[in-house]
């Protein structure tokens, strides 16, 4: 799972009012070279919340993402790659997710996060 | 003829490893999952401007409908029941994440981050009461109010199933509606039973003037070349139950026309030729008391 990805979830168990950002712990993280579409960067930026995604790279070893930014930014060529490698190139491959309300944990196995929920939290 | 695999076992016990395998080694299979995508993502009427968009691919299963939206350049993200159908794609190396959940419990996504949703052949299986918990009416609901949460405004969902019969599809399109989409219904080449395709096309908030819905295939479907003859007549359109949102709705926004359009409209009129447009004057276009 990519980060673009975790930025999106949210934990949706009944009754949780804010299940975003999820909590990540991780055991494995792999890195997969892709090409790079400023375009889509552009496009995706406004949509994404930083400080969410930011906390999220750091759980997985990555620490040179800027505290604030602005769509300027995007004009740049070194933090473009810099956003772009943490938002499409890195996976959470092993680990788990955690709801930032209950603590609940949806395990990450080969990448693909187990977001199934038991009958009493639906 | 075996009956339908909806009927037999819940999906996430129906698509094994057997059968999860039929998708990297089924020619047939792998050639509709692949058609059906192509007109998914047609019937989506993404902006022409070549511009990567987040699609999500509800029930994405082996991955074989999100290669091709890789193929059109888009970024996706999977859901999934089935892990066996997922370790297909694993295999297969597809680009989106996967993520195994169940769309009946509804979508967590956060409000507005989706830029379009496809399904192929995967909604029919909400309408099972496969299990006690499973209540079809309450699933479809927690799916699609999920659904309309996480797209973004004016993005739309071209969501293609098999439902069992007129109920069924009547129960999923209502659901839908409920839940605040505009949009409907396009049915591809109606007449043949075989080829005969459900679409349900769904906008994300009140219609507009460019959400009209896409006009449905007609003809037949040729099965070897796959080439389609569409209809050329504009008449001819097959788009069934084109709803709107609840008219209660609609109500509120309706606004009441100033003096000053009504002197412009006039005005074009006039300059249109016609000779029979009232006269200007200081009674045009005021207010008026409501009668019963
Ligand atoms: C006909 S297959 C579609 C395959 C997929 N489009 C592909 O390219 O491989 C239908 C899929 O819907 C999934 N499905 C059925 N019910 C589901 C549910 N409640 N939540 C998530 N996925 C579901 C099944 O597991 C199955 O993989």
């Amino acid at each position: 799972m990519r980060l673009l990805t975790h930025n999106m979830l949210a934990c949706n168990i009944k009754g949780v009012t804010n299940g975003f950002p999820l909590g990540i712990d991780a055991t494995r993280v792999e890195t997969k070279e892709v090409e790079m579409n400023p375009d889509f960067l552009k496009h995706i930026f406004p949509k994404l919340r930083w400080e969410a995604f930011r906390a999220a790279a750091h759980s997985l070893g990555i620490d040179n993402l800027p505290e604030q930014v602005d769509s300027n930014m995007l004009l740049d060529e070194e933090f473009l790659q810099q956003f772009h490698h943490a938002l499409l190139e890195v996976h959470l491959e092993e680990g788990a997710l955690i709801c930032p309300e209950t603590g609940r944990r949806f395990p990450v196995s080969k990448g693909i996060p187990n977001m199934l929920l038991n009958e009493d939290e639906v | 003829m075996a009956s339908r695999p909806e009927l037999q076992n819940p999906p996430e016990i129906y698509y094994n490893e057997t059968e999860a395998r039929k998708y990297t080694t089924s020619s047939r299979i792998i050639e509709i999952q692949a058609k059906l995508t192509e007109r998914a993502l047609e019937l989506l009427a993404l902006p022409d401007d070549g511009l990567p968009r987040l699609i999500l691919d509800i029930g994405c299963g082996s991955g074989l409908s999100g290669e091709t939206l890789s193929e059109k350049g888009h970024i996706w993200i999977g859901l999934d029941i089935s892990q066996a159908m997922l370790d297909v794609a694993l295999e297969r190396e597809t680009e989106g994440d996967l993520i195994l959940s169940d769309i009946g419990q509804g979508l967590g996504f956060r409000p507005g981050t989706l830029d379009g949703a496809i399904s192929i052949s995967a909604l029919q299986w909400l309408c099972n009461a496969d299990k006690s918990c499973n209540d079809p009416r309450q699933r479809l609901k927690t799916f699609f109010n999920s659904l309309y949460q996480s797209l973004s405004r004016g993005a739309r969902a071209a969501l293609q199933i098999y439902p069992q019969n007129a109920a069924q599809l009547e129960m999923i399109s209502t659901a839908a509606m409920r839940c605040g989409f505009s949009g409907g219904l396009v049915v591809d080449y109606p007449h043949s039973t075989r080829a005969k395709k459900y679409f349900l096309c769904l906008i994300c908030g009140p219609p507009n003037l460019n959400s009209a819905l896409p006009k449905a295939k007609l003809g037949m479907e040729s099965d070897e070349s796959g080439s389609e003859v569409d209809s050329d007549n504009d008449e001819h359109t097959v788009t069934v139950l084109e709803r709107q949102r609840p008219s209660k709705k609609r109500k509120v926004e309706k606004k009441v026309k100033g003096r000053a359009w009504v002197l412009k409209k006039k005005e074009q009129r006039r300059n249109h030729g016609f000779v029979n447009v009232p006269r200007d004057t200081k009674y045009t276009g005021r207010k008026r008391k409501a009668h019963f």
